[in-house]
């Protein structure tokens, strides 16, 4: 019961800390720091949607930035194309990551293990090909993105204020309608497959009907954080979409505890708090970053959630 | 002619590169169940060490071997301190400790070289071309790597099928528990095999040096490349990877070189130039999709469990 208490308590303190985020940077008049959060909470909101299929339905995607990527050209392509709305934007941006999420799935859900690792990757750099082989739409280069979504007086996305609480609240939205899912009988189907697929099977489950669901759910929400992500930078290029990106949101989701619900939030803030931090103390940040990951699989088994788990115990 | 001959000589040459950097993964995944994103890593490792020791010693082919043994001992010196720790675990937490390893070493590297790239010069006797067919001159150095690389690959199939350790590779492929039990040193044996694998990965980073800059990160799209290979030819399987890294070699060379033309042929020029590099930089993939249709677990399976 402890345990619980301690874990809860620190989620607890940061979603407060989140929601009073903006009131610290009017008051400090520290712009940055909104900026820098504004950022960490749509990549928590990737990470979040990651955690879906990773934590809770077992498929290691390893291609979660290509969502990222779909979702910020869907933006950027139809920004250049003069069609400013966001009412069309992000429909369009959550169907073509539903539509990809879709094919790749059920390609990639054929295997399994350290195959669908390997598969997710490969169609992920696929598309950071495509998009580099876009002429049209900046190629190698990116897109500058020069109106944020217009959301016709409704909410306005340059106010740095009113962006910040609308990445906030679809994080808040996502991580509910998360939370709704695992609940469900479908998300309990899902979960039942990944301790042990074969029973489910016999039990007359069809394996992968649910979990391809599953995973064009996770993309769809991954590619709201795209959209997100393109409005925050006014910019989207391939880089987007390269699979280190794909690994740091792996590392965001076990860092701060796979399957939990709160997890991958707790992973975000920590993670690119720390490669901030690291980036001001040396440029080359990476040198600690690179073996810190590899201590933290040796040694922290079940991410920050674990440790307060069991420091909770303790 | 010409264009067909020799783009199918850069397609096998290709190929071969990449057979012996998947030869090295598909071998490490086989035998120590360990999924090895930094394999990428020894690949540049071994390009960034020829450079250095070929402007050192003044020679290209001493540098080469200079550089040969330390990516050897590079290997042994990573699955001793760090990799080793990780056998038996899940393969995610393969994934990121080794993504890590990737990080390290591209910081590394810059902090070492600077992150400009090094260029790696080869002597005048390799840059000749050489006639192959009449009227048909091929550059010597392509066709020495596609030499070397076949050797080297005649020396693996004969080393893993016909010698003792080879045998003990393969029965450490097929029963990991078994051969520890028979009293062989699996320790030193999966040491052995991983040095091998970096070895094989910093030949074929070397090889490619001259052709391309040796920059950071030069080895992280190929190895998404190695994936691939794996993917379609069977994990664990030299052969599956053998056959496959060349028909990957192939057909993404010759799509890159012939796959325009054949598109302004049907579609308008506009289109055609617009379509052409994302279509080619996507046929390797879209036919990994259809192997995947058909035969997900690889055309030539390591089935021998």
């Amino acid at each position: 019961m402890k345990s619980l208490s301690v874990s809860k308590a620190v989620t607890a303190l940061m979603l407060a800390g989140l929601v009073l985020l903006p009131l610290y940077s009017q008051l400090s008049g520290n712009i940055f720091i909104l900026t820098l959060f504004t950022r960490i909470i749509i990549l928590a909101l990737a990470a979040a949607s990651l955690n879906l299929i990773m934590g809770f339905g077992g498929m290691m995607s390893f291609g979660h930035a290509a969502y990222l990527g779909i979702g910020g050209y869907a933006v950027g392509m139809l920004a250049q194309e003069g069609i400013g709305s966001g009412f069309i934007q992000f429909p369009v941006a959550l169907a073509a990551s539903a539509i990809y999420a879709l094919v790749i799935g059920a390609l990639s859900l054929r295997t399994r293990g350290v195959y669908f690792i390997m598969i997710t990757l490969a169609f992920a750099q696929m598309a950071y090909y495509v998009a580099s082989g876009l002429a049209r739409y900046g190629g190698d280069d990116g897109l500058t993105i020069y109106n944020r979504s217009d959301f016709s007086g409704l909410i306005n996305l340059g106010n740095r204020v009113q962006f910040y609480y609308l990445c906030l609240a679809c994080l808040f939205g996502v991580i509910f309608l998360i939370w709704r899912i695992v609940n469900s009988r479908f998300g309990l189907v899902v979960q039942g497959l990944r301790s042990n697929e074969q029973r489910m099977q016999a039990i007359g489950f069809p394996a992968k009907r649910y979990q391809l669901v599953c995973f064009v759910i996770s993309g769809t929400m991954c590619g709201l954080a795209g959209a997100l992500l393109a409005n925050n930078t006014d910019f989207v290029s391939p880089a987007v979409m390269y699979w280190t990106r794909s690994g740091d949101l792996m590392v965001m989701v076990i860092l701060g505890g796979m399957g939990t619900l709160f997890g991958p939030v707790m992973g975000a803030v920590v993670f690119l708090l720390l490669e901030e931090l690291l980036s001001q103390i040396t440029e080359y940040w990476a040198l600690i970053m690179g073996p810190l990951l590899l201590l933290i699989v040796l040694f922290g088994r079940g991410g920050i959630m674990g440790v307060l788990g069991r420091a909770g115990r303790g | 002619m010409l264009l067909v001959v020799e783009q199918f000589l850069n397609g096998l040459q290709f190929g071969l590169l990449l057979f012996l950097l998947a030869a090295g993964l598909t071998l490490v995944f086989g035998i120590m169940d360990l999924v090895n994103l930094a394999h990428g890593s020894l690949y540049m490792m071994g390009a960034y060490f020829a450079a250095t020791f070929a402007a050192w010693t003044g020679s290209f082919v001493l540098g080469a071997l200079m550089a040969l043994g330390a990516t050897l001992v590079l290997g042994i010196v990573l699955e001793v301190t760090a990799l080793r720790h990780l056998y038996g675990r899940d393969h995610l937490d393969h994934v990121l400790a080794t993504f890590g390893l990737i990080l390290f070493f591209n910081e590394a590297v810059r902090l070492i070289w600077g992150p400009a790239g090094l260029a790696l010069p080869l002597p005048a006797w390799l840059t000749v071309p050489v006639p192959i067919l009449p009227g048909i001159h091929y550059p010597a150095y392509r066709l020495a790597i596609i030499v070397v690389a076949l050797l080297v690959a005649l020396l693996l199939y004969l080393g893993v099928m016909r010698t003792r350790i080879g045998m003990l590779i393969r029965a450490g492929a097929s029963n990991r528990e078994m051969i520890g039990a028979l009293g062989i040193n699996i320790k030193l044996l999966y040491t052995l095999v991983f040095g091998l694998g970096a070895a094989l990965a910093g030949l074929a980073g070397l090889m490619q040096a001259p052709i391309l800059t040796v920059q950071i990160g030069m080895g992280e799209n190929i190895l998404i490349l190695a994936f691939v290979i794996i993917v379609i030819g069977g994990i664990g399987s030299i052969r599956g990877a053998f056959l496959a890294a060349i028909f990957v070699g192939m057909i993404d060379t010759l799509g890159r070189a012939f796959l325009p033309n054949l598109l302004r042929q049907v579609l308008s020029g506009a289109a055609a130039s617009t379509a052409a590099p994302a279509l080619s930089s996507m046929l390797i993939y879209l036919l990994m999709a259809i192997v995947l249709v058909v035969r997900p677990e690889g055309l030539f399976p390591a089935n021998r469990r």
